[in-house]
């Protein structure tokens, strides 16, 4: 998962850099954080956990929802994570900056908010024991330390949930063994999911109040440097299929050369890295969203599997006008193959 | 000699090229005398007039009124001189506007220090005007007020009345009873007369005519 | 078609280049004294809204701690349940060059974060890192010489005195570790929160502080606003009188037109499009002044807030969208208001109707008269308004009314007075002087009406400024009459500070309150100490005569005007503070700049009533010389322990110097105004002129010298400016009036007295004399200069 990984590393560049650079700013080594370790095998509970000695990591879930009323929902709750240095010390001079984004997308409306912390007081975080990630009152909590069962709640103005999640499959780890390649140059992330969450719960909207129910999937990453320097943005589907099989695959827009890459799940969970290049996707149609022009539909070709599918948005205007603006909403698939996922761009100024 | 006018030329350089209007102009007049200016439009005619109520300047020759020449006399001079000497009838009455008709009429006579009230009341009488006192000129006829405006001028008791066209706006009814009141109350008041007009008839009032064509007298 | 008879309508304005200029000029100065006081007060409301939210000072709510700090798990739990609060750490860093105020905030829950994204103020990720401080250059040397300090960045918009941080270095500075002052409490909608005095009951929620002197600095934008539409006005009726004029003068163009088959509709619209574009133009023209007008004027209304307020308005002007579109808007608003009446007038003439002649005196005097009637409705309507109604709108009617009103009456009374002294006038010419300037008043009275209303505003808003400071400064040295004030930070400090100042021989009034709500309204209760320091010196409005030994005694209060007038409270009235707590208001007391209700009793009222009153503030009495030396000994002594002193001359000076800022910008309004005024005279004396010289000519004509003609003029200018010097007088008067009596109390809850300033009327008039002698000069010059030839046209047979 890919979006956040900007969105951070710019908010820890910022003052670096200055804010013309944007979302290019992640392409710049800063040294006294750890680098991702294609060696250093992932273990749980610790790695469901903070990384604080590498800049930037996130908890990102996604849902594509059903109402008792019959509408598509879209729910997105993610907890980022950026250091201005290593360490996680306790008190106000703690460097870890956190990040709270919670969205609710109709085919009507899309709402979101966002909220910011520091670490070290305790306002946000992550425990693992058991586990639970917070920032103020939203929170992603498990009676145990595996993510298995999980209960997410968010409020603001203008919505509120509060869902239960079970997953009915293994964690998938990608690339090779959770070390995930971003550039031919070898950038890198650690990265895991747990793609295969049931989920149902109550969804509240300024003006109704309804029992939800659908599939979700749950992103975590972390790394130092993800991006090389010419790196300007991405954009990075999860999809489910109706045959159980999943796709996560993503973009990253480069002027050199984009570079893409992503997983093939199977129906019984078992997860195949895909080569750089061989997923495939082209924008179809674009939708203006806040005065910039984004590629809202897009044809999505995996020759290896037969797959060639068209995305669309659930709602065009899907736009997160947070700090560190972005797209992000929930997706229908037609084609070869049918289901639902999730789209996220980055890097649209 | 109540009026004197000397080898008076006057041009004009407003115009593209200077133009001639008086060429070498001579005139008497003795008190208690009357004369009729005559001439074209455009001959000259009210630029003489001006020139003798000293309301221009002349470019050579002399003009002096009861033995005063108005060659080198200062502006102030120049205004004594109308304030009391010499009085002034426009084809346009010119009253002011602001003033009633018993204010316009005494007007002249204060500003020249010799009111006499019998003289202004005689004259209003004689003039007609004893029930248009409290008006003001817009509420009154053309003829009533031109005729204002000769009791304005004579109500100074000046030594010499320059007349331009006093009857030119009105009708010719008015225009003789106009002429009429005049020619008596300037032998009442004993002032010479000097009139311009471009009717012979009313030239043929006064005692002398004299004629201007193209700036010269013929 | 259209674009030939647009051409023969403009090319009047090419034969009378003046009357375009006075349309155009008027416009622009209008426009731009209206919109200069407009980017003034938005420059300042920006600045204190960006100030206020970097310190937390906006109108928003904060939670304090009753005794001493708040800890940091308390922030936590409550951001937990969901409350939105930004964390405030507040207190006096001790430098060896003097204290500072020290402010350390959480850039990320901070107001700032979202109220500041503007670049002319730093960024969030600016105070994140790498960590510094931001203080205003003024406050540098406090800091020269301090080691290991963070990074500095100097801010024009932070006051001095102060420095902002991250919260993580102030409590180092600070050693306030894991303590906040304060929360702010962000605006929160969400529904289904637990309520604060559940989740913290020993918080208290302090409401919005609008300061003492945020109340002021709105008093202080009041009369400026006022002053910007005073100014307006004044410049509309330059406005006014040549549109009229550009009307009337084409009245045989517009019947050859009509004859030539133009509609009385395209000609209308066709005249409507001319009217927008000089409109439009002389709008742009007057932003642009007004732009440099208030770039020239920020500096010393900037130092003027600075002063007291401690608002700080940024030094540079910021070309606000909305200021220029209000610009255009009031432009194009004045011109279809002073030239309603031509189009009103020009759609009543009837096709053939031979062009007019200028109106005559006493032709004029029917419609004086209806004027005047309907001036007298205008100024009796905004009364009615008064009496029957309640608000500041209406107070603002009335003033409305009461200028128009006058300006309406104004050509009657002029003229009523021209006739008399015409009676009077004894010589020939003296008679046709005041005469004449009767007759002249058709064309003169709209400037006449401007320059009584520019003089009229002069003495009104020049008698609300010096009323208001003689008034406050009077009342800051009645209320302010300890020489030092003490606040500290807990009971333990308090009764150590006690004890010092008792060693030390000094006096010490403990000055005690507690917030309470009574039917609604925050209400402060002060617990008094019988002293002779609020016998002697209370700034009482209204009391019965045993006013403090009834509040002493424990049966009386004493309430606050704003209280007094918000309950209509009066002497003998009764307060009931609780269910079971009344007391009878004694006495009323002035109290300036502040919004809130205020109770005085006695201290064991209050301590009985209620408990746990805290003992934080205290007066201290003695002689003044003694000032500095306590000062330096309280900090000194009490170095380490963050308590607040305040030595009240400082106070008294500071407010003294803002006052006369305001004097220096409304002294400069006051002369623009003015200029105004001075320029429609010039302008109809110059409009006039062409049928001004066949009312001139015959009296020449009669024997009076050019020379003297020109003095006339030059007389009657000046016996004009007397005479509406001597009309404003009185209704300037009365507009002061209106301003501390009426608007002041409905804009802020307390009346001023008025007090009368007549050096200041003197120079008034020499200025209205000035003015009129300036605009009169060129007109007098053209005619002492003027060739006979010109005057002999009048003369001319065929004209």
């Amino acid at each position: 998962m890919s979006v956040k990984l900007l969105l951070v590393c710019s908010i820890a560049c910022y003052p670096l850099i200055g804010s013309a650079q944007g979302y290019a700013g992640l392409g710049t080594q800063v040294s006294g954080f750890s680098n991702p370790d294609r060696s250093q095998a992932l273990k749980f509970p610790h790695d469901h956990g903070a990384h604080p000695d590498f800049r930037v990591e996130w908890w990102y879930l996604t849902a594509n929802l059903k109402g008792t009323d019959g509408r598509e929902y879209g729910v997105q709750w993610t907890l980022f994570r950026s250091a201005l240095s290593a360490g996680n010390p306790d008190g106000w001079s703690n460097p870890q900056i956190w990040m709270g984004h919670a969205g609710v997308t109709t085919p009507e409306d899309h709402h979101f908010d966002e909220r910011l912390a520091r670490g070290g007081i305790g306002q946000a975080g992550v425990a693992t024991q058991p586990f639970t990630a917070w920032i103020d009152n939203w929170e992603l909590t498990s009676p145990d330390e595996t993510l298995n069962n999980l209960t997410v709640t968010s409020s603001s103005e203008s919505f509120a949930y509060d869902l239960s999640m079970s997953a009915n499959g293994p964690l998938v780890l990608h690339g090779d063994n959770g070390y995930s390649v971003k550039s031919a140059n070898g950038q890198a992330s650690h990265y895991y999911s747990q793609p295969h969450y049931e989920v149902t719960g109550v969804l509240a909207l300024a003006d109704r109040s309804v029992e939800v129910s659908g599939q979700g999937w749950l992103d975590r990453e972390w790394s130092s440097q993800p991006l090389e320097e010419d790196q300007s943005g991405w954009n990075w589907f999860s999809l489910s299929f109706e045959s159980g099989d999943k796709l996560m695959g993503f973009i990253l827009r480069s002027e050199n050369g984009d570079f893409t890459s992503g997983t093939w799940i199977d129906a019984d969970g078992h997860a195949a890295p895909l080569q750089p290049g061989a997923f495939q996707a082209a924008p179809l149609d674009y939708a203006l969203v806040e005065d910039r022009t984004i590629p809202v539909e897009w044809q999505i070709t995996l020759h290896e599997k037969q797959i060639s599918v068209t995305i669309q948005p659930v709602n065009r205007q899907s736009w997160m006008g947070t700090l560190f603006p972005y797209w992000e909403g929930p997706v229908t698939i037609s084609g070869s193959h049918t289901g639902r996922g999730y789209l996220e761009m980055t890097g649209y100024e | 000699m109540l009026l004197s006018v000397r080898s008076v030329s006057k041009r004009y350089s407003d115009s593209p090229e200077t133009r001639a209007v008086l060429c070498d102009v001579s005139v008497e007049l003795k008190a208690g005398t009357s004369v009729a200016l005559t001439g074209e439009s455009g001959s000259g005619k009210s630029t003489l007039l001006n020139l003798i109520a000293a309301l221009d300047h002349y470019d050579s020759g002399d003009i002096s009124i009861d033995g005063t020449s108005l060659t080198g006399l200062s502006d102030k001079a120049r205004s004594m001189m109308r304030r009391t000497e010499v009085a002034l009838v426009f084809q346009q009455f010119n009253l002011i506007p602001s003033l009633t008709v018993e204010q316009n009429l005494s007007l002249h006579a204060r500003l020249g220090g010799r009111l006499d009230l019998e003289w202004i009341s005689t004259l209003t009488q004689r003039l007609g005007l004893s029930d248009l006192v409290d008006r003001y000129p817009e509420q009154i006829s053309g003829g009533q007020q031109q005729r204002v405006a000769i009791g304005r001028a004579l109500a100074v008791r000046p030594k010499l009345l320059l007349a331009d066209e006093p009857t030119g706006n009105l009708d010719e009814t008015t225009s003789s009873e106009v002429m009429k009141l005049l020619m008596e109350l300037i032998q009442t008041s004993g002032a010479s007369l000097f009139l311009v007009t471009h009717s012979s008839r009313i030239a043929s009032q006064l005692e002398r005519q004299i004629h201007l064509s193209e700036g010269s007298l013929q | 078609m259209k674009r030939a008879t647009f051409g023969a309508l403009i090319s009047h304005w090419q034969k009378h280049p003046l009357q375009l200029l006075a349309l155009v000029v008027g416009l622009a100065i209008a426009t731009a004294l209206w919109s200069a006081v407009q980017a003034i007060n938005s420059e300042a409301r920006a600045s204190y809204a960006r100030a206020s939210a970097q310190l937390g000072f906006s109108g928003l709510d904060v939670l304090i701690p009753e005794n001493g700090t708040i800890p940091v798990t308390s922030y936590v739990n409550l951001r937990r349940a969901g409350w939105k609060l930004a964390p405030v750490i507040e207190g006096r860093w001790r430098l060896p060059k003097g204290s500072v105020r020290l402010i350390g905030i959480d850039p990320l829950s901070h107001p700032s974060a979202s109220a500041l994204t503007d670049a002319t103020t730093f960024k969030l990720v600016n105070l994140t890192s790498p960590l510094q401080i931001f203080l205003h250059p003024n406050t540098k040397e406090k800091l020269d010489g301090i080691p290991d300090l963070p990074p500095i960045t100097l801010t024009d918009s932070l006051p001095t005195g102060v420095v902002l941080t991250d919260i993580s270095i102030a409590e180092q500075l600070l050693t306030h570790h894991g303590q906040l002052s304060r929360l702010i409490v962000l605006q929160n909608k969400s529904i289904g929160l637990t309520p604060l005095a559940v989740l913290a009951p020993n918080l208290i929620l302090q409401s919005a502080n609008g300061s003492q002197t945020g109340r002021l600095a709105d008093s202080f934008h009041l009369n400026l606003t006022a002053f910007g539409f005073l100014s307006f006005a004044v410049g509309l009726f330059i406005v006014q009188g040549t549109v009229g004029l550009g009307i009337e003068q084409r009245r045989n163009l517009f019947r050859t037109l009509r004859a030539m088959g133009l509609s009385l509709n395209q000609l209308v619209v066709l005249l409507l499009s001319e009217l927008v574009l000089v409109a439009l133009t002389a709008g742009g023209i007057g932003l642009i002044l007004g732009y440099l007008l208030a770039g020239a004027l920020l500096p010393d209304v900037s130092s003027t807030l600075n002063g007291i307020y401690g608002e700080s308005v940024e030094g540079e002007l910021a070309l606000r969208p909305s200021w220029v579109l209000s610009g255009l808007g009031m432009a194009l608003f004045g011109t279809a208001l002073a030239s309603g009446h031509a189009f009103a007038s020009f759609y009543k003439m009837p096709i053939l109707t031979i062009p007019g002649f200028q109106s005559r005196a006493h032709t004029a005097g029917t419609g004086y008269k209806m004027m005047a009637i309907t001036g007298s409705g205008l100024i009796v309507t905004g009364g009615i308004a008064m009496v029957l109604f309640d608000g500041l709108l209406v107070g603002f009617a009335l003033l409305a009314g009461l200028m128009l009103g006058s300006a309406l009456l104004l050509p009657l009374l002029l003229s009523k007075i021209l006739t008399i002294a015409e009676k009077a006038a004894s010589g020939a010419l003296s008679e046709w002087v005041w005469a004449d300037m009767r007759a002249q008043l058709p064309g003169v009275s709209l400037a006449m009406m401007a320059l009584m209303l520019a003089l009229a505003t002069n003495i009104g808003v020049g008698t609300m400024v010096s009323s208001f400071r003689l008034t406050f400064l009077g009342w800051m040295n009645q209320r302010f009459s300890s020489e030092i004030y003490v606040s500290v930070n807990n009971d333990e400090q308090a009764s150590e500070l006690v004890n010092w100042l008792d060693s030390r021989g000094v006096t010490s009034l403990p000055i005690r309150w507690a917030e309470i709500s009574s039917m609604g309204i925050p209400i402060r209760v002060y617990g008094a100490m019988d002293h002779s320091r609020y016998r002697k010196n209370w700034p009482v409005l209204q009391a019965v005569e045993t006013l403090w030994d009834d509040v002493f005694i424990g049966s009386g209060a004493l309430i606050n005007e704003q209280l007094a007038r918000r309950l209509n409270l009066w002497p003998g009235d009764e307060l009931a503070l609780s269910t079971d707590w009344k007391v009878t208001v004694s006495g009323v007391y002035s109290d300036y700049g502040n919004p809130h209700g205020q109770v005085l009793v006695s201290l064991s009222n209050l301590l009985h009533n209620v408990p746990d009153v805290p003992n934080r503030q205290f007066g201290l009495k003695l002689p003044l010389k003694e000032v500095p030396a306590l000062m330096k000994e309280l900090q000194e002594d009490f170095d380490s322990r963050d308590i607040l002193a305040i030595d009240t001359t400082d106070i008294k000076a500071r407010s003294l110097a803002v006052f006369d800022r305001t004097f220096i910008v409304t002294g400069a309004l006051n002369l623009l105004t003015l200029g105004v005024a001075g320029f429609a005279i010039l302008t109809s004396l110059l409009t006039l002129w062409n049928i001004r010289l066949p009312q001139l000519a015959p009296i020449w004509a009669l024997g009076v010298t050019r020379r003297q003609l020109a003095w006339l003029e030059l007389l009657r200018s000046l016996a004009l400016a007397t005479l509406a010097a001597v009309l404003a007088l009185p209704l300037g008067l009365l507009l002061a009036w209106v301003l501390l009596s009426i608007i002041n109390v409905e804009a802020f809850g307390w009346k001023l007295p008025m007090f009368l300033f007549p050096m200041d009327w003197l120079r008034l008039l020499g200025l209205a004399w000035i003015a009129a002698i300036i605009a009169a000069a060129f007109p007098a010059f053209k005619l002492a200069r003027i060739k006979p030839s010109e005057l002999l046209e009048v003369f001319a047979h065929e004209r």
